[in-house]
């Protein structure tokens, strides 16, 4: 057989080296053998667990659930802001703007968790069942009453003008409006927040130990990113610049409390490797720099970096999971502490 | 006069039982005191339920070429090589250190059955189930793949099967041989392991047999000898214990697993609050801008 190495020689002398090694102690290590020392390991060097294997299995999800819990939740939020819009009296056209994206996320989002599926085929399974205990179960019902909501209110909204023409009773109208929104809203907010119930229910340990904070992320990064569509299709009220900037304010809080308890053995992933890049990343552009573009003016500039920022944001939670789990020493020390 | 023979227990793996019949609750208790590696069990249990080939490999884990629990492997045996000697066991200097302490146990691990079973709670088709013998069984036709199961389970044995195996998609695990055992038969792996290292019976005479082996290994020196069942957390014990030398962090098992559902009430009331402050805080700002 050819070889590209026509002399053996260094090779030969590497061998003949080796076999020194192994009259001489016995035992051979290299890089590639997992055992350092040879079949007997020694107790300096024991591994965590089962040979630093994982204790629990990574989550199996995936791109699609990153975009989803974006997408869900920016479209439960706007849920929630066409409400306020309504209860506060501001004009159809902003409450309608709302419902538009809370439509529209109500579109995307079952064909993102759709083709997550293992198999899609079967996602009518979801509805077999009404569990209680399962935050999936309750986020997929969430969902479709959500759906139905945010449907039935945009169609009344377009319509309304129509409707008020045919003669229907105005304050019969309105009333059947405020309904309908207001179920949008409320199943809108737990849409928004229940994908952080979903991640903090798991035995995933960097999920399970944030599983309080997670839900308040989850759902104030919505409303920001709601509320930041809102501006770039154009309506740049005082108000969304003050949910704004109290959203960035409050991101920038959960930021800093997470670079503060970074040092947590069962928290490390958010701070190292590339979920921790992620997550700094994430914070950076939903909480500081977002606070700078609006306080220079630069308002669409401002919502654009939140929206970076909240995608980037449920990417790194994802991943900060998925190493999390791979990570033996992770799960041992979430147990020790709470034991 | 005592006779060797008098030490022997009967079998109780090769027995035809009535217990799916009988509703009664059942589990394994696996000893790796006795286990010798040999592996029949992950063989039989890959035979009988037709579990698709998913790739061997050394692992450099000493003798280990499965890996781990997951879709495609229900049985694993893990070949823990400790660097320290289990009881009066005496292991040859091995290495050129004069002092070499080391310990070697196999242990068969397998799904745990629990009684809160994470991958139960949290599936939300309904796929997974609890069966007449409190075993924690996946319908494989309803399952569709969501795999929330896969982040609920505490000891990572659940998990999705990827393409192209057979079956890609759906979420795996060991069916405690619900088949078989509904034909009055023992669990594949349970009949074929030549030492009964893996015990199936009742769980309550399980229970009793793993008292007695603790016993027995702790007056002949294994000082360490304990049952790895956790009752005392909100899994609430697991069906298929073990026997195990020294802490369960050494094999690979959680010491103090959590069925996930404990977070759910703090979670839930941290989404409340948030949606409740995120309505007032945005009618406060359309009102107030």
């Amino acid at each position: 057989m050819p070889t590209d190495r026509p002399t053996d020689r260094g090779f030969e002398a590497r061998l003949d080296a080796l076999r020194e090694e192994a009259l001489r102690r016995g035992v051979v290590a290299d890089s590639g053998m997992a055992i350092a020392g040879g079949p007997i390991p020694s107790a300096a060097i024991a591994p965590v667990a089962y040979y630093g294997q994982p204790i629990v299995k990574p989550p199996v999800w995936t791109w699609q659930i990153g975009l989803y819990f974006f997408v869900g939740g920016t479209a439960g939020m706007s849920g929630v802001l066409a409400l306020a819009g309504l209860l506060t009296g501001q004009p159809l056209a902003f409450v309608r703007a709302a419902l538009a994206v809370a439509f529209a996320g109500a579109v995307i989002s079952p064909a993102l968790l759709i083709a997550d599926l293992g198999r899609p085929a079967r996602f009518l399974n979801m509805l077999r069942v009404f569990k209680w205990r399962s935050a999936m179960s309750m986020g997929v019902w969430t969902l479709l009453a959500f759906s139905g909501f945010a449907t039935a209110a945009l169609l009344l909204t377009v319509a309304l003008p129509l409707l008020t023409r045919a003669g229907a009773e105005p304050t019969a109208l309105g009333l059947v409006l405020l309904l309908v929104v207001a179920g949008t809203a409320a199943f809108g907010a737990v849409l928004a927040t229940y994908t952080g119930v979903l991640l903090g229910a798991t035995a995933v340990p960097v999920w399970s130990s944030h599983h309080r904070l997670l839900p308040f992320h989850f759902g104030v990064v919505a409303l920001g990113s709601a509320s930041a569509i809102l501006e770039l299709r154009g309506f740049h009220m005082a108000a969304l610049q003050g949910i704004g900037l109290a959203v960035s304010a409050v991101e920038t809080g959960v930021g800093a409390w997470l670079e503060l308890t970074r040092g947590d053995a069962e928290a490390r992933v958010l701070a190292h490797g590339e979920s921790g890049l992620l997550m700094r990343a994430a914070g950076l552009c939903t909480g500081p720099a977002t606070l700078v573009l609006r306080a220079v003016g630069w308002t669409d500039g401002a919502a654009v970096c939140f929206l970076l920022g909240a995608v980037l944001s449920r990417y790194g939670w994802l991943h900060a999971g998925r190493a999390s789990a791979r990570d033996p020493e992770e799960t041992l020390a979430a147990q020790h502490r709470a034991g | 006069m005592a006779s060797p023979t008098d030490a022997i227990v009967p079998s109780a793996n090769q027995a035809r039982h009535t217990y799916v019949a009988d509703g009664r609750p059942v589990g394994f208790f696996t000893d790796p005191t006795v286990c010798i590696g040999c592996k029949a069990c992950e063989v039989a249990c890959k035979e009988w339920n037709q579990v698709p080939e998913d790739g061997r490999a050394w692992t450099g884990h000493s003798y280990d070429n499965s890996g781990s629990l997951g879709a495609s492997t229900w049985r694993h045996v893990k070949f823990q090589e400790l660097g320290r000697r289990l009881g009066p066991q005496k292991a040859g200097p091995m290495t050129g250190e004069a002092e070499s302490p080391f310990g070697w146990l196999f242990v068969s691990d397998v799904c745990k059955h629990c009684e809160n079973a994470g991958c139960l709670e949290a599936c939300p088709t309904g796929a997974i189930l609890r069966t007449e013998i409190s075993s924690v069984y996946v319908q494989d036709d309803v399952c569709n793949g969501c795999g929330y199961c896969v982040v609920g389970c505490p000891f990572g044995v659940i998990d999705r099967r990827p393409a192209p195996l057979p079956g890609a998609g759906g979420a795996f695990k060991c069916t405690f041989c619900y088949d078989r055992q509904s034909g009055g038969l023992t669990p594949a792996c349970a009949k074929a392991c030549p030492t009964e290292s893996i015990h199936f019976g009742p769980l309550d005479e399980l229970h009793a047999r793993a008292e007695q082996r603790v016993a027995t290994l702790q007056a002949r020196g294994f000082a360490d000898a304990r049952i790895y069942n956790p009752v005392d957390t909100s899994v609430g014990g697991i069906h298929a214990f073990f026997l195990l030398l020294g802490p369960p962090e050494e094999f690979g098992l959680p010491p103090r697993p959590e069925v996930p559902t404990v977070y759910l009430r703090g979670a839930w009331t941290s989404a409340a609050i948030t949606s409740t402050l995120a309505l007032l805080g945005a009618c406060l700002a359309l009102a107030l801008f």
